[in-house]
């Protein structure tokens, strides 16, 4: 374990730690910010730079846009009065490191696990490109065609509901309409004009 | 080691020394250290360049500006300090430097209601990432900080973290104005980082790399004196075009400057922020702006090499700058020239014009190499790009229903 992993890992799981048990939603958002920014020097670290690069741009630049973004249209204003931690966070925390432990100990045992460390792989961009679109150029698919059926879905779901009667009935009289729209606008312009100047 | 590098000086002509200067002097500053600190001075050194050049640039660019734009606003601009002490006028450019000062010995205020420890962070956390991705740029010949195997990844990678600051910053401050500012330059971030980033990547597409090194040496080569650069092919005057537009939307420059509308919402998501902090927000935007178009030089307009052949003996970052200080100007006087956009108008912009067209320019990048060297390809391209420009700018004309202007109150 090198120094510089000490303290990434350290800085990684501090802000974990604090994403879960800070009041405010905003500041605990930021937390998992920092935490997923740690994950990223993790993987720099192991000189998997495609990969870390990724998963700033794709966390940091977009995921945590959406959280803090979710957290603003949907929070009330009030921070919880309660305290942070359940009342059994003893018995959880029990609990969880038990699981843990048999989890580790399934993994360490499992005839799956290499015994040995396996070479370094050559991870440039180019060879990741390339298996890309050779060897797993079916599941990119599969992938790209999802997101593009989320991408179509959340649209729909933010459209306005409109009758396909008034879209047409929009486009005809849509001279007549636009004059209204532009009326009230021009109005209190002039009339805004008006008041400043007496 | 030094004697490699006086071996190297011994068969250069005066151009090729004078090009590789600042090279130079940086290897004999570094011989000067023993051999354990020599990684570590390198580095700092190649560090240090960044924020030194790029602050003063940023110095000199305002007063640039504001001069430029008080010319083709028909009035002077700053035109009375020049060096201090002293009764040197130098036409006003010495105002950076009473503007330093003021900024530096301002009260710093922070709201009562603010997030101190988020209000605090956030000019930190913009002006890091942004001095961050001049590490990629190179900005001559050998004169790169890190050259990443991902740079270009890097670049855009660590461009995310702009929008978390400005978030910060709007949030910390508990004004709606901030709020406000927040909220439409995320969205507007957002929306023109998708063309930014897809008009990038024709570049890569044909260069096969995303190192940014290998991008301009492959713009290096001349065909009848003129220089190989890749915004001269359809599909790279299309991206390059996309790039220039998604860039000023996301330095947040006029016609794209919502989330600062004066006229509107005060000064957007830094409306709390006075003293220093005010100045590092104004530092980072314009630092920004800096660094965008400086990945645009690499990318499209062949980054430090020279556009004529005959012209290659001047010093490869004497061309860097030269573009970089044109594309300024380019953003300058855009910003005099047109008026804000609304809202709607941005949003569809980016995502029924935009997208659209910068989809189309990776086909076009694709069938650019597919089709091999021949005059097919440039009719193709050009045909399938500037068709898809008609078809697209018709079909969103025919929603808009324009008439003649005509004025209400102005006869």
């Amino acid at each position: 374990m090198s120094p510089v992993f000490v303290i990434i890992a350290f800085v990684t799981l501090l802000a974990a730690a604090a994403a879960m048990s800070l009041r405010n939603l905003v500041h605990c958002a930021l937390s998992l910010v920092v935490a997923l920014a740690g994950l990223a020097a993790l993987y720099l670290q192991l000189d998997a730079q495609f990969v870390g690069f990724a998963q700033i741009l794709v966390y940091v630049g977009a995921v945590a846009i959406l959280i803090v973004f979710a957290v603003l249209l949907t929070r009330s204003d009030a921070t919880p009065n309660q305290a942070i931690l359940a009342p059994g966070w003893i018995v959880g925390i029990l609990v969880s490191a038990v699981v843990f432990a048999m989890l580790g100990w399934a993994a360490l045992n499992s005839p799956g696990l290499p015994r040995e460390m396996p070479p370094t792989p050559e991870a440039t961009v180019k060879n990741i490109g390339d298996l890309l679109m050779t060897r797993y150029v079916l599941p990119l698919e599969v992938i790209g065609l999802l997101l593009t059926a989320a991408l179509i879905g959340a649209v729909i779901i933010a459209m306005k509901e409109e009758t396909p009667k008034s879209c047409s009935s929009r486009r005809e009289s849509a001279p007549s309409e636009k004059l209204e729209r532009t009326d009230p606008a021009l109005r209190d312009g002039y009339e805004a004009e008006k008041g400043d100047g007496v | 080691m030094m004697l490699e590098i006086a071996l190297e000086l011994e068969g250069r002509t005066m151009f090729e020394t004078l090009d590789q200067i600042f090279v130079t002097l940086k290897h004999q500053a570094v011989a000067f250290f023993p051999d354990v600190w020599q990684p570590l001075v390198s580095a700092l050194i190649s560090i240090a360049f960044i924020p030194l050049v790029f602050a003063t640039l940023f110095a000199v660019v305002t007063i640039f500006e504001r001069k430029g734009i008080g010319r083709i606003q028909n009035r002077y601009g700053p035109n009375r300090v020049g060096i201090p002490l002293t009764k040197i006028r130098l036409c006003g450019f010495g105002q950076f430097i009473p503007d330093g000062l003021k900024m530096l010995t301002k009260e710093d205020i922070v709201p009562r209601a603010a997030d101190k420890v988020v209000h605090f962070l956030a000019p930190v956390v913009l002006l890091v990432p942004v001095l961050l991705a001049y590490a990629v740029l190179p900005m001559g010949r050998n004169m790169t900080a890190v050259d990443l195997d991902a740079g270009v990844l890097f670049f855009f990678a660590v461009g995310g973290a702009v929008e978390l600051s400005v978030f910060m910053a709007g949030w910390s401050s508990h004004n709606k104005y901030s709020l406000l500012g927040a909220m439409r330059a995320i969205a507007q971030m957002i929306s023109y980082e998708i063309p930014l980033i897809l008009s990038a990547v024709t570049v890569i597409m044909i260069v096969g790399s995303l190192k940014t090194v290998d991008i301009v040496a492959a713009q290096n080569h001349y065909l009848f004196g003129l220089a190989h650069w890749f915004v001269f092919t359809p599909w790279g005057l299309a991206g390059f075009i996309l790039f220039f537009i998604s860039s000023l939307a996301e330095s947040n420059r006029t016609p794209f400057d919502l989330p600062e509308a004066e006229s509107e919402i005060i000064a957007g998501y830094f409306t709390e922020y006075s003293g220093f902090k005010f100045a590092l927000f104004f530092l980072g935007e314009y630092l920004g702006m800096f660094a965008v178009s400086g990945l645009g030089i690499t990318l499209f307009l062949g980054g430090w090499t020279a556009p004529f052949s005959f012209l290659t003996w001047v010093p490869s970052y004497v061309w860097f700058f030269a573009k970089l200080l044109a594309l300024v100007f380019t953003f300058i006087w855009i910003r005099g020239t047109l008026p804000r956009l609304r809202m709607d108008q941005l949003m569809n912009f980016a995502w029924k014009f935009m997208l659209p067209m910068s989809l189309v320019n990776i086909i076009a990048a694709g069938a650019w190499h597919f089709l091999g060297a021949g005059w097919l390809r440039w009719a193709f391209c050009s045909a399938l790009i500037f068709g898809s420009y008609a078809i697209l700018g018709w079909g969103l004309m025919q929603n808009q229903k324009l008439g003649k202007r005509t004025y209400r109150f102005a006869d």
